[in-house]
């Protein structure tokens, strides 16, 4: 999931930002957003039965 | 920065052509509209994300127009461009059911196939003179 994370945040940040500086920003943004949903949802679906 | 050959807008048959570009190897568009960071940016994470999938005994799905999801899935793979080519013509990318990573392959196969898309619409707009 990590991995995946990272190789769609790159390729998001640098498709719609034009200036490095603010493609790692946002780069960064949507890896922790994603890193970060897939741990909340996770968690959120731990007390379910399989 | 950026270089003068994205800055004019081209003529009909070179925007197809260099789309095309663009779709068969990832980032080449972008390299030929002169922006050479997205361009290889794109080259080496797209095909990492293809070559990913594959290790992961992820499966390049066959065009079984009975099977619509399967046929959609197909097209996703296609995206991706000459890499998937090259893969066919190793024999890789069969898919094991059975190996525990085989989903998440084909997520990685899938997903490069429609960001190299993505991408080939970026290069068609900056073609085109709209970005």
């Amino acid at each position: 999931m990590v991995i995946f994370s990272l190789f769609v945040s790159v390729v998001f940040a640098v498709l719609t930002r034009d200036d490095p500086k603010d493609q790692i920003k946002f780069g960064a943004r949507l890896f922790g957003g994603f890193v970060g949903a897939g741990v909340l949802i996770g968690w959120l679906l731990y007390p379910l039965p399989l | 920065m950026r270089a003068a050959a994205a800055d004019r807008t081209q003529t009909p048959s070179t925007l197809y052509l260099i789309c095309a570009a663009a779709w068969f190897v990832p980032g080449a568009g972008h390299l030929w509209l002169g922006r050479r960071q997205k361009g290889i940016v794109f080259l080496v994470a797209l095909t990492s994300m293809f070559a990913f999938g594959l290790w992961l005994e992820g499966r390049l799905f066959p065009f079984e127009m009975t099977q619509p999801l399967v046929a959609l899935a197909a097209i996703a793979d296609l995206g991706i461009g000459c890499p998937y080519f090259v893969a066919r013509l190793m024999g890789v990318g069969a898919g094991q059911v059975v190996a525990i990573t085989y989903e998440y392959g084909n997520t990685f196969i899938i997903a490069a196939g429609l960001l190299n898309m993505l991408v080939v619409l970026d290069v068609f707009d900056i073609a085109k003179g709209r970005k």
